[in-house]
């Protein structure tokens, strides 16, 4: 088994006849993902490198029987497109893009909570994946293995490092989830986290986060009171300066909180095996199986 | 984004918040006619920096006639002003705000920001202004009162009316503040704000309410759609170096150390910077050249290292997805024929091409070290910077 994305998972992509969209497209095509077509306003009728363009996710729903979107369009149209596709009644929308104006995903949230049928992943991530089965987003199929350990990210390449070194221990992936690193997300730590608790193929979970905001306290205090399972924590930006956004809108440190010290304290208080090092992600896991 | 006070403050009147009547001067032979078209009684002299604390730092004097404001604006315009948040190479001043001196009763705080657990806007209020509102929420929590904005909905006057009572105003008072607290959240949407404080928000001797200081930051991601803020930015706050490096869309921030780094995701320049100082060495900077990077922002992004006096070794750590490591090589090969290699560069590569980058870099000649995995990488760097 493995969380929110596996064989029987039908994919669209909206804005699939941009560069990115394509592209991925492609990429999650060959690893064995069902993509059945893509949605780009004033397109619908045509085909795209075989797959059928809609006007509407409606349209492409109607006609697919598609149940999960990925988003790569433009920043100033991304929300727009997240809400769209959570009315399509998609269950799984993963938003790639990066630089969405923050009022405008306050709205896009607002939206989401009428349809709680819909889970967003990102925006600002990288997408998932499970091994084997199918991906939604850009982390790169050949690092990856098949099987029990999960991964729940805010950062992509950090991902990509974490799947590596487990990958060359020979341990394989569940799933692998980058959350992103805005402010406002769809899924956080904790939903991640809840999903694999559930999850009987899954046997121990890395979580990867940042400085900035609350998510990996509010992780920590849930992990103590609900988590049975093994779980390794990094903390990225140990050596950030406060009050300068590292890259991502969301790792700033403002006001004395959000700082990694605080979040390693409370997830090492949580049971968590939290590393220093980010070199040591894969061999900590390892230790605690 | 950050931009001036007296920016803040033209931005919030516009939007129907009362701020004290002032003018901008860099100048200091204006300051008197401005004390003067100010009436000519005291006026207040404040020092237009992108930090706070300025009143600590003698960046904010009180001047009791015309003369006296020329005489404060001359020491202040061109000082180097040091406070708690500019560290201690302070900032140069080169403007100066002359504002009406007033009469108050009363030093209130206001401020909206996004509260990402609820994912709404929250405003804060508290009877304790003029302080440091962290202290505040630190040693006296209950003296901050809150409301939640719902988006779809706007502030609605009775959340307005909660603060307004719940930091003891009266029912005259309240009136003011209610339109205050609107129009200050109208000014946030409209401009797409991501911190706007007023700290003091003053009652007057005669009753009115004031917006004595005021901070606005903007969201970056929104920049696009104000052009009017955006002009608003002063290059003369920012580092050069990252000044240029925004001209490539680079992610870059200028640290203290000697070591330059070059990382693909904002995730992994943090980590990577982590495992440096873990090494026992100093990250000279933050940089993250995107996911989407060309061989052309390599070359610029090497270069911007490069211009960095500090820096004594170069860390280049790559983990390919979008990034393919032949672009990474070639760009850095680019760069590298174009300003040799005046430092000793460590490469760590991983992900997407991974092979034919190593080749590309073995077949240029170039002396470069490699590494195998961020650890080894990090030792190796820290050992060649000294």
């Amino acid at each position: 088994m493995s969380i929110l994305i596996d064989k029987q998972t039908r994919l669209i992509v909206q804005g699939l006849t941009g560069r990115e969209g394509t592209f991925h497209a492609k990429q999650a095509a060959a690893y064995g993902t069902t993509v059945v077509g893509g949605v780009t306003p004033g397109k619908g009728g045509t085909t795209h490198e075989g797959w059928p363009i809609f006007d509407t996710v409606q349209d492409a729903v109607a006609e697919t029987g598609a149940n999960a979107s990925v988003i790569f369009v433009p920043p100033p149209f991304a929300a727009d497109a997240v809400m769209e596709a959570a009315d399509g009644g998609l269950a799984l929308v993963v938003c790639i893009t990066e630089g969405i104006p923050t009022l405008d995903m306050m709205r896009a949230m607002t939206f989401l909570k009428e349809r709680p049928a819909t889970r967003l992943v990102g925006p600002n991530c990288p997408g998932l994946i499970s091994p084997g089965k199918a991906k939604a987003g850009i982390i790169p199929g050949n690092i990856c293995k098949e099987g029990r350990i999960g991964i729940v990210s805010k950062s992509g390449t950090l991902t990509y490092e974490a799947i590596h070194q487990l990958t060359r221990l020979g341990m394989g992936q569940s799933t692998c989830i980058g959350i992103g690193g805005d402010p406002l997300i769809g899924t956080s730590h904790i939903d991640a986290l809840m999903l694999f608790g559930e999850d009987p193929e899954t046997d121990a979970v890395i979580m990867i986060g940042e400085i900035g905001g609350n998510a990996e306290e509010d992780a920590a205090a849930w992990i103590k009171k609900e988590f049975k399972k093994p779980v390794v924590g990094f903390i990225a930006g140990q050596t950030a300066p406060p009050g300068r956004r590292m890259g991502h809108a969301g790792a700033i440190i403002a006001g004395g909180k959000g700082t990694a010290a605080e979040k390693m304290a409370a997830l090492t208080a949580a049971g968590v095996k939290v590393v220093k090092s980010p070199a040591d992600m894969g061999q900590a896991i390892k230790d605690l199986l | 984004m950050k931009i001036h006070e007296y920016q803040a403050k033209a931005i919030l009147a516009r939007h129907g918040v009362p701020v004290p009547r002032g003018e901008v001067t860099s100048t200091p032979a204006e300051a008197a006619d401005i004390a003067k078209r100010l009436g000519g009684a005291v006026v207040v002299v404040k020092a237009q920096i992108h930090a706070g604390g300025r009143g600590k730092g003698g960046g904010v004097k009180l001047a009791r006639n015309p003369a006296d404001a020329v005489k404060l604006a001359r020491d202040m315009i061109g000082m180097n002003l040091v406070t708690h948040q500019t560290g201690p190479e302070g900032r140069q001043v080169s403007r100066v705000l002359i504002e009406e001196g007033l009469q108050m009763t009363r030093e209130l705080y206001l401020s909206i920001v996004l509260d990402r657990a609820a994912g709404k806007p929250v405003i804060m209020a508290s009877a304790a202004g003029g302080m440091d509102i962290e202290e505040v929420a630190e040693k006296t929590p209950e003296k901050i009162v809150r409301v939640y904005v719902e988006p779809g909905v706007g502030i609605v006057p009775f959340e307005a009316r909660q603060l307004g009572f719940g930091i003891g105003l009266d029912g005259a008072q309240v009136n003011k503040f209610v339109k205050v607290v609107s129009s200050l959240y109208d000014a946030y949407v409209a401009t797409d704000s991501s911190l706007l404080e007023i700290n003091p928000l003053v009652v007057t001797a005669a009753g009115d309410l004031l917006a004595l200081d005021a901070k606005m930051n903007f969201d970056d991601n929104a920049l696009y759609r104000h052009a009017d803020i955006k002009a608003l930015r002063d290059l003369g706050e920012e580092d050069p170096l990252e000044i240029e490096a925004s001209k490539f869309n680079l992610n870059y921030i200028h640290l203290d150390g000697n070591i330059g780094c070059m990382v693909n995701g904002a995730g992994l320049a943090m980590a990577t910077m982590d495992i440096i100082k873990l090494a026992g060495g100093e990250p000279a900077n933050f940089l993250d050249v995107g996911g989407g990077a060309n061989a052309e922002q390599i070359r610029n992004a090497f270069k911007i290292l490069m211009s960095d006096k500090n820096v004594k070794a170069v860390l280049i750590n790559i983990f390919g997805g979008i990034l393919r490591c032949d672009v990474l090589a070639q760009g850095v090969i680019a760069a590298v024929k174009e300003l040799g290699v005046p430092v000793p560069i460590v490469i760590r590569m991983e992900g997407t091409n991974v092979e034919e980058g190593k080749r590309l870099l073995r077949e240029s000649g170039m002396k470069l070290t490699t590494a195998d995995s961020m650890d080894e990488a990090a030792e190796k760097v820290v050992a060649l910077a000294g």
